[in-house]
């Protein structure tokens, strides 16, 4: 099938495997910040494939994982008052917040919606006049324009029924903040291809500069990821570190401007709290002040409530590739996919709930890293 | 009342104390759902005994009556919308429950059927799926016997529910059952998979596609007896319904105690169903159908058993997706198309579209 079956070629990705097996002569940690990556590699085993030298870090970027436990518990309490439908996407529904997630919620008698397009809550909201509508924007900056365009939909139909309950994040502070810590094991960065299709390539430079850092813009298909590993550690074999990008048939250096102006009409940036890594300065959007009315934050007094993580959770080192999960107390005791403490086991791609699936393999030593 | 209940004194067994109420995913059949009847269900209606009919935890129940080995199945229908394309909730609940009796090994005989009515229901819907039923019963060999209806209060029901319960005969010398499975067995699927799930998704949320993907539903009890009859030697079968084939290979894994490999390149999966997947952010191996079945058997019946499988129009592509082994017991790992593994998990309920 186009754009799937190609980029997927078994004789191809063992000449890329080999190709990076031959460059390869000492270890190397790299990170692919998103999690859709994450998800292409878990799925299709490309981390048992790569030579032993070649260590992937699962990184930060599954924008479910990340979402702020304080965020979480807004949304259910949004979700369970009487008068509201709270739309989201499917695989929020299931993060835990502190005590409770949005399933639980519903099966109390809250209207929890799961939706394909945040569009389509604009168009609940207007067939619900006597209703509130709110939808859940989350994610990274792929998520953002069609999420800011609610607001634009809401403003345009006068919809006073509708709002936003914001909690994006940013890429590009998330890498610097990697970068700054003192115990930084990541040598190099696949960037998120549709991260970068929104926002183009330009905001990679200067980090590529600050911090000697190879970042090469990545696509989601097995050879894709592939591809991104093998320019990532030629450059690191070579000395470079460069911007690269190996997903030209979806990313311009340029971005998608016209989603750009929505973004920044609509959104601005603000400090974030990553779930098990803490605050990131300017790390995340909030809606813009003279969009407040649509901020469902304040029009549901919600902004108050705070949350506590769990301090036995040690996701934010394992994010960083610090330790393994299993070198975490809490894994597989306290902590199962099925009662997260953290990000990385919230979802089947993230990194704990990966290792904890091989673990019960009963082979470790094919268990993807950090 | 029976002095030995104490009703006031009843507490939720763990894990199901995570969930004080009912939850979608109880009904999604996955982790939830195998909770729910392992920590409730069985240890409530067989009071802990071992070796009961309840505790096969098959599709149906093989029990002995009168010198004959009956299987007997039920099944409730709930599936929104009513009329999806390849099917409605009629033939659904006629093929459903001629497959669970099938996939005991048995020859499906007679159905009883119940209806919960919700006032206002259109009578001429009501009649359509009515009509699906009868066609689908006598396309099954199967004759409707006895039934009940019930009709609630607007409001107070999703239009229309189906019930259905069957019986049928397992013929001498078939032992078929999903705790069957050994090393060494092969493993087919009868057809392409995904097909219902997508359908239905894509009429329920309306997603346009851009193609006509149908509902595989089906009766499958023709093409196994044609296999029974052949004398393959069929160790388990199963149709992967809810959970999709995912949780089909993990309800053997753990009922035989064996592991499962599957070869993904080898998974028949439609391109439209692929690509309805993959905008979606969904696992094929997850997604529900309604007409295949997987069957373990003896290696050396595996090539006989295709050819069977493919000369009958329901499971024309057919195909051999792995096998059994030792390793690795209750759990289920398939090789990438790239040539790597990873674990096929079961998921706590049903899968959710991925953000990302």
């Amino acid at each position: 099938m186009r754009y799937l079956d190609e980029f997927a070629d078994p004789v191809l990705a063992r000449r890329l495997l080999d190709d990076i097996a031959a460059a390869v002569t000492r270890p190397w940690a790299v990170m692919e910040v998103c999690g859709g990556q994450t998800h292409t590699i878990i799925r299709n085993g490309i981390d048992q494939l790569l030579p032993a030298e070649v260590e992937l870090i699962h990184g930060p970027g599954c924008p479910v994982c990340v979402t702020p436990l304080e965020t979480i518990d807004r949304a259910l309490a949004i979700a369970a008052r009487p008068d509201v439908i709270f739309c989201s996407f499917g695989d929020m529904i299931r993060v835990p917040g502190s005590t409770d997630d949005l399933f639980r919620v519903k099966s109390r008698g809250g209207d929890v919606r799961v939706v394909y397009s945040p569009l389509d809550a604009v168009r609940i909201a207007q067939q619900n006049p006597d209703k509130q509508v709110v939808f859940f924007g989350i994610g990274f900056e792929t998520t953002a324009p069609a999420n800011a365009m609610t607001v634009l939909m809401a403003d345009r139909l006068g919809l006073a029924n509708f709002s936003l309950l914001v909690s994006h994040v940013l890429v590009p502070p998330a890498i610097t903040a990697l970068m700054e810590s003192p115990e930084r094991r990541v040598q190099g960065f696949l960037a998120a291809g549709h991260v970068c299709t929104v926002m183009g390539t330009s905001q990679y430079a200067p980090l590529v500069e600050a911090y000697r850092v190879p970042i090469v813009v990545t696509g989601f298909e097995p050879l894709d990821v592939l591809e991104g590993i093998r320019r990532v550690v030629l450059q690191l074999e070579q000395g470079r570190a460069e911007l690269d990008n190996a997903y030209p048939r979806a990313v311009s250096a340029q971005g998608n401007l016209e989603a750009q102006r929505v973004v920044a009409d609509v959104f601005t940036v603000t400090d974030r709290a990553w779930r098990g890594i803490g605050v990131i300065p300017a790390s995340g959007w909030r809606l813009a002040d003279r969009w407040a009315a649509y901020d469902a934050e304040q029009r549901f007094d919600v902004g108050g409530i705070a949350a506590q993580e769990s301090p036995r959770c040690r996701s934010g080192e394992v994010l960083q590739g610090l330790i393994k999960p299993a070198q975490c107390e809490a894994f597989g005791t306290d902590c199962t996919p099925r009662t997260p403490l953290g990000a990385p086991m919230v979802s089947s791609e993230g990194a704990c709930a990966a290792y904890y699936q091989f673990r019960r393999l009963g082979a470790p030593a094919s268990a993807p890293a950090g | 009342m029976s002095d030995h209940l104490d009703l006031e004194g009843w507490a939720c067994p763990a894990p199901l104390r995570d969930h004080p109420a009912v939850v979608m995913g109880h009904g999604g059949g996955g982790r939830l759902s195998g909770e729910l009847i392992q920590h409730l269900f069985v240890p409530a209606f067989t009071g802990g005994a071992q070796g009961t009919a309840l505790g096969q935890l098959g599709d149906g129940a093989v029990v002995s009556a009168g010198g004959s080995r009956l299987a007997l199945s039920t099944d409730t229908y709930v599936v929104r919308p009513r009329f999806f394309p390849g099917g409605n909730i009629g033939d659904l609940a006629v093929n459903g429950t001629v497959n669970d009796l099938a996939m005991c090994g048995a020859v499906p005989l007679f159905l009883t059927v119940g209806f919960i009515l919700e006032e206002g229901l259109p009578m001429d819907e009501l009649g359509r799926v009515v009509d699906t039923m009868a066609a689908a019963a006598r396309a099954a060999g199967v004759e409707i016997v006895t039934g009940d209806t019930k009709v609630v209060d607007a409001g107070h029901g999703d239009g229309l529910y189906v019930t259905t319960a069957g019986v049928g005969l397992v013929p001498d010398g078939v032992r078929v059952g999903p705790d069957q499975a050994q090393p060494g067995d092969v493993v087919l699927v009868s057809g392409p998979i995904g097909l219902h799930g997508i359908a239905v998704m894509s009429v329920r949320e309306g997603l346009e596609f851009g193609s006509d993907i149908r509902s595989d539903t089906a009766p499958l009890n023709g093409v196994v007896q044609a296999l029974l009859g052949a004398g393959c030697e069929v160790h388990a079968l199963r149709d992967p319904t809810r959970g999709g084939l995912a949780a089909t290979l993990h309800e053997i894994a753990g009922s035989s105690g064996v592991g499962v490999e599957i070869r993904e390149a080898d998974v028949p999966v439609p391109d439209d169903v692929r690509a309805a997947c993959g905008f979606l952010g969904l696992d094929p191996l997850y997604v529900a159908n309604e007409g295949r079945l997987v069957a373990f058997l003896a290696p050396d019946d595996a090539d006989r058993a295709l050819e069977i499988l493919r000369s009958d129009p329901v499971s024309a592509g057919a195909a051999a997706i792995g096998s059994v082994v030792a390793d690795h017991p209750g759990i289920v790992v398939a090789r990438t198309p790239i040539g790597g593994t990873r674990v096929v998990d079961l998921p706590l309920a049903e899968q959710l579209p991925r953000i990302c």
